[in-house]
């Protein structure tokens, strides 16, 4: 269960939750809202190693598909399997059991370029129409 | 850089106080959803749902000579329709493409009201006042005096009846003409939904009121109100083309698997003798339907392959809510590829296996 006050958000919506050697990654509820209903997802493998800012994942909706980006770099510990039966859980939960994957990460410090929670919600106030 | 303003329908406000997320459909801003597609989709299977298809267009043809006018614009038998009762056709050109597919009321002997496509509004209006030369018959496009309201779903009959009892005895494709609010309304009993349901055809000056009562007749029973989404979801299980993306000028109904919608029968009608040619040469593509074996949204564009071999693409496909599988259809070059075949169709670069199915791909009942 990630405090969305606690994680840390990258400009592509997806928010991280450090938790030493695993952070725990998902996608905003403003992220959820405006992709809608999700139908499908597409997990990386776990072992995969990922970089900052690399299309890791892929949710679809009904109307459209969108990349999800790796918020920070190192190497996919775990992925959410629930998602892969029931998908709506992103919609529904997206802080908590509508989580992604897991990432053991390489560098640290990268979480010190991406927002936090009050930063994340002013970058929507301002880009949303 | 021009801007166009988009066309709103008299609904545009009431929809967005109900939480409406609107998009650009052929000019035209319109709901994609109010709640969620899928929400939206299964009221319709279950319950009931309530549209705006007001952007849909509304041409009068009247006179003496008006079905012999209509038999020879359009591809079905309009002689087996009489007052009462409303046909699905196609109005081809000479090459038999599909100019457009429409739904004909017979409201009366020599009178008939044609429901066309929004996008096509003005190219169907002009293809029938050049084909109407020679014809005692008057044509009237009345697309900006008129809306509708489609009330799709098991629940329809309930819900319309309480404010027209008169469509508890009406069959399948029935139509009738009364006065709702003061305003002379038509009401068949067609869809685009695969479910039962009424098309209300009304005077813009009281669609408001009709779509309020509407919406609260349906409430106890379920009734959402629904966007182009589930629309696009429902037709699609349904089987129904959509114009422009599934038939245009350049298809023709039997490409298309419609062949049930042209009557070879009838006198020589516009496009007769090119389908005639094409029944007798064979066909070179032909329409048909995919189902996913794997997870994954098929999209519009999606090459479908057999082994290595490209078929062709799919011009229309989603995710069905109804089956719980991506859905698609595409014409192919091997026409006589069967039901069951094991295809791949690419998404995002990869193959995900898929079968042929029959379509439609849910019937109701």
């Amino acid at each position: 269960m990630a405090n969305p006050n606690s994680c840390k958000f990258a400009k592509t919506h997806e928010w991280v939750s450090l938790n030493g050697n695993e952070a725990v990654v998902g996608i905003s509820d403003h992220a959820q809202h405006e992709i809608t209903d999700v139908v499908f997802v597409e997990l990386p493998k776990i072992g995969r190693k990922v970089k900052q800012g690399e299309a890791v994942a892929v949710v679809e909706s009904v109307k459209a598909a969108f990349d999800i980006y790796a918020p920070i770099s190192g190497e996919i510990s775990a992925v959410n399997e629930s998602l892969v039966k029931d998908p709506s859980l992103v919609n529904q939960s997206p802080y908590d059991q509508g989580w992604f994957f897991k990432i053991k990460p390489s560098n640290p410090t990268e979480a010190n370029n991406l927002m936090d929670h009050s930063k994340y919600q002013e970058f929507v106030k301002t880009t949303s129409h | 850089m021009i801007t166009e303003t988009l066309r709103r329908t008299p609904l545009f406000e009431v929809q967005k106080q109900l939480g409406a997320r609107m998009v650009d459909f052929h000019g035209w801003e319109l709901p994609i959803q109010f709640s969620s597609i899928l929400k939206e989709h299964q009221a319709v299977r279950n319950a009931c749902g309530l549209f705006d298809v007001s952007h849909m267009g509304q041409v009068i043809v009247e006179g003496p000579q008006s079905l012999d006018f209509l038999q020879v614009i359009t591809s079905n038998d309009v002689s087996k329709i009489g007052p009462g009762k409303g046909q699905y056709s196609h109005i081809l050109n000479e090459r038999g493409g599909v100019v457009d597919d429409v739904i004909l009321y017979c409201l009366a002997p020599h009178r008939y009201f044609v429901v066309v496509n929004a996008a096509t509004t003005d190219k169907d209006f002009a293809w029938m006042r050049s084909h109407s030369k020679g014809y005692r018959v008057e044509l009237q496009n009345l697309s900006e005096l008129y809306g509708i309201l489609a009330v799709q779903g098991p629940r329809a009959e309930q819900i319309v009846g309480d404010l027209l009892p008169e469509v508890k005895a009406l069959d399948r494709f029935g139509v009738f003409e009364k006065e709702v609010f003061g305003k002379k309304c038509v009401v068949g009993r067609t869809g685009y939904t695969g479910e039962d349901g009424f098309e209300i055809i009304a005077f813009n000056e009281v669609l408001s009121r009709l779509w309020e009562t509407l919406l609260v007749n349906g409430r106890s029973f379920g009734m959402l109100p629904c966007g182009l989404g589930a629309r696009d979801t429902l037709r699609l299980e349904a089987g129904y083309l959509l114009y422009g993306q599934d038939i245009d000028d350049d298809h023709t109904p039997l490409e298309a698997n419609y062949a049930w919608v042209v009557k070879f029968q009838k006198p020589d009608f516009i496009g007769k003798q090119a389908l005639l040619k094409q029944k007798s040469e064979g066909l070179k593509k032909s329409l048909k339907g995919f189902k996913l074996l794997g997870g994954g949204v098929p999209r519009a564009g999606c090459g479908v392959y057999l082994d290595s071999v490209r078929l062709g693409e799919l011009n229309s496909a989603t995710y069905s809510p109804t089956l719980g599988v991506g859905i698609g259809t595409g014409y192919v070059n091997q026409t006589n590829l069967k039901v069951g075949s094991k295809v791949g169709i690419e998404i995002h670069g990869k193959k995900v296996q898929a079968e042929a199915v029959p379509v439609p791909f849910y019937t109701c009942g």
